[in-house]
């Protein structure tokens, strides 16, 4: 228990950067995803290929190699990232795809009629995706996308193995330096992980049923 | 419904559609452009750096650490589909006790990374002077993190069955044993099918979590081969370990998508009552 307790400060610091890294990566993911989605329902074919193969490609690749191109095959391109930052980037490359997946059945989810409409008044596709699809689309996507959300922020403890200093790098450090404490260390490092994703899950479940629209 | 969003095109939305045609044409050739001189400008183009994919015993390890791979991946998939009916019939069970300690296994297991999961297995019993191979460290974690997962997709597989089913199993004298073994499951399962098939998918992206902790799997050979022929090869290695996973992959999800549409079509052809039942299955699996 001791360990904990002395080590409090640099626990908090690895709980601090996690947080640091799930922030600007979720919202770098969802602003691509965003993008991604509505190439995804466009009339131009191109966009919609374009989308619809990044996503296939992605969703299907394991994220730690994601985390392999990031750290290992960008500085052979003359791209050197220090640690964090490819931790971001595979991060929001990842996700991206799997915001996009959420936003897009959030928009499948809007009723046909909203656009019947949309469109009976004149309004273009740029239009209508911005003032009448987007806007309820946001609403049925909260919970899917917490969810997505949840995930990253389990995902980014593989950014320990790569020398991000979070939380579960801090773990590991921590436990090398005093291996008699190694069960102290990993409930303390579990009970963190489970207030981020626990709370992020009960916000997810309250949201639903307040944003949740009669249809 | 995405053909709703817009209508069908006139003139005028044609002649946008080319211009937007024409505009995504030139970022995606804008956006391989960047990539293919960034990719010459560092002499990644080599047909030497290339052709080591076609290697004997590059070949050999990275078949090698597939084959390691989907050992880990099937071993954890029957353990997780075990612990997924029993966690989804505790979940459903009438005694308290029972709903609680599934619920508690289902939030916190679901709640937590995997691969602090890992570290948990492969570290902890350290503690009281217990090795855990890695092989076991990661089958273990991969199987309790994924029991919880099936066990919620199952759930609400028998969930959208309808009341009838289990009522209709009590009045001709089965248990609540036997009526979720007869009746519920089988039919629960065919409905989640191909969110099952998806967490297939995930399980067999988890198992290259194994390199971290030193298994000898796919990506960790991956790794290795790179280390011993430089990093100039880390390009072509990684494609290829990529390349074997989405192959993989999306044969496992192109086979969910045919599940998934063979169901849709049998709902429409069947008759008028069953088919609305099959359709409100159909949107909570969705949901």
């Amino acid at each position: 228990m001791s360990t904990i307790i002395n080590n409090l400060g640099i626990l908090w610091s690895g709980f601090a950067m996690t947080l640091a890294l799930v922030a600007v990566s979720s919202v770098a993911a969802l602003v691509l995803g965003t993008i991604l989605a509505t190439f995804r329902v466009s009339p131009v074919p191109i966009l919609r290929t374009a989308s619809t193969t990044y996503v296939e490609v992605i969703r299907n690749i394991p994220s730690t190699v994601i985390f392999f191109f990031a750290l290992f095959a960008l500085p052979q391109v003359d791209l050197q990232l220090d640690f964090f930052a490819a931790a971001v980037t595979a991060l929001s490359v990842y996700y991206a795809a799997f915001f996009c997946e959420a936003v897009r059945s959030g928009i499948n989810a809007v009723a046909v009629g909203q656009l019947e409409a949309a469109r009976a008044v004149g309004m273009t596709f740029g239009m209508s995706l911005r003032l009448i699809v987007l806007p309820q689309a946001w609403r049925s996507v909260i919970p899917p996308l917490i969810n997505v959300f949840i995930a990253l922020v389990k995902t980014s403890a593989i950014a320990s193995a790569f020398g991000v200093a979070e939380m579960l790098n801090v773990m590991e450090r921590l436990i090398n330096t005093d291996a008699t404490a190694v069960l102290p260390i990993l409930f303390t490092t579990a009970v963190l992980y489970l207030a981020i994703t626990l709370t992020a899950g009960l916000a997810a479940g309250r949201l639903e049923r307040k944003v949740a629209v009669s249809r | 419904m995405t053909a709703a969003i817009y209508d069908v095109a006139g003139p005028r939305t044609r002649r946008r559609i080319t211009y937007g045609t024409v505009a995504g044409a030139l970022l995606l050739a804008g956006i391989a452009a960047v990539a293919i001189s960034r990719l010459a400008a560092n002499g990644q183009l080599s047909p030497e750096l290339w052709g080591v994919l076609a290697r004997k015993d590059l070949q050999t390890l990275l078949f090698k650490g597939l084959g390691a791979t989907l050992q880990v991946a099937l071993t954890s998939l029957a353990l997780s589909l075990v612990g997924g009916v029993l966690l989804a019939v505790g979940r459903l069970s009438h005694r308290p006790w029972v709903r609680g300690a599934a619920r508690v296994w289902v939030e916190v297991f679901r709640g937590l990374p995997l691969l602090l999961l890992i570290f948990f297995v492969f570290l902890g019993p350290s503690a009281w002077g217990i090795h855990v191979p890695t092989f076991w460290a990661l089958v273990i974690s991969i199987a309790v993190f994924n029991s919880a997962v099936i066990g919620e997709i199952l759930r609400s597989g028998i969930l959208s069955l309808p009341k009838g089913q289990a009522e209709a199993g009590y009045a001709i004298g089965l248990t609540r044993g036997a009526a979720m073994r007869l009746i519920l499951i089988p039919q629960g399962v065919r409905v989640v099918l191909p969110s099952l098939i998806a967490q297939i998918v995930t399980l067999l992206k988890e198992t290259s979590l194994g390199f971290i902790i030193g298994y000898e799997e796919l990506l960790r050979n991956g790794r290795i081969a790179v280390e011993y022929l430089g990093g100039k090869y880390a390009i072509p290695v990684y494609t290829g370990i990529a390349l074997f996973y989405l192959v993989t992959n999306l044969i496992l999800s192109w086979t969910a998508r045919r599940i998934q549409k063979g169901k849709t079509n049998r709902s429409i052809t069947a008759a008028a009552p069953a088919s609305s039942e099959a359709a409100k299955n159909e949107v909570t699996v969705d949901a």
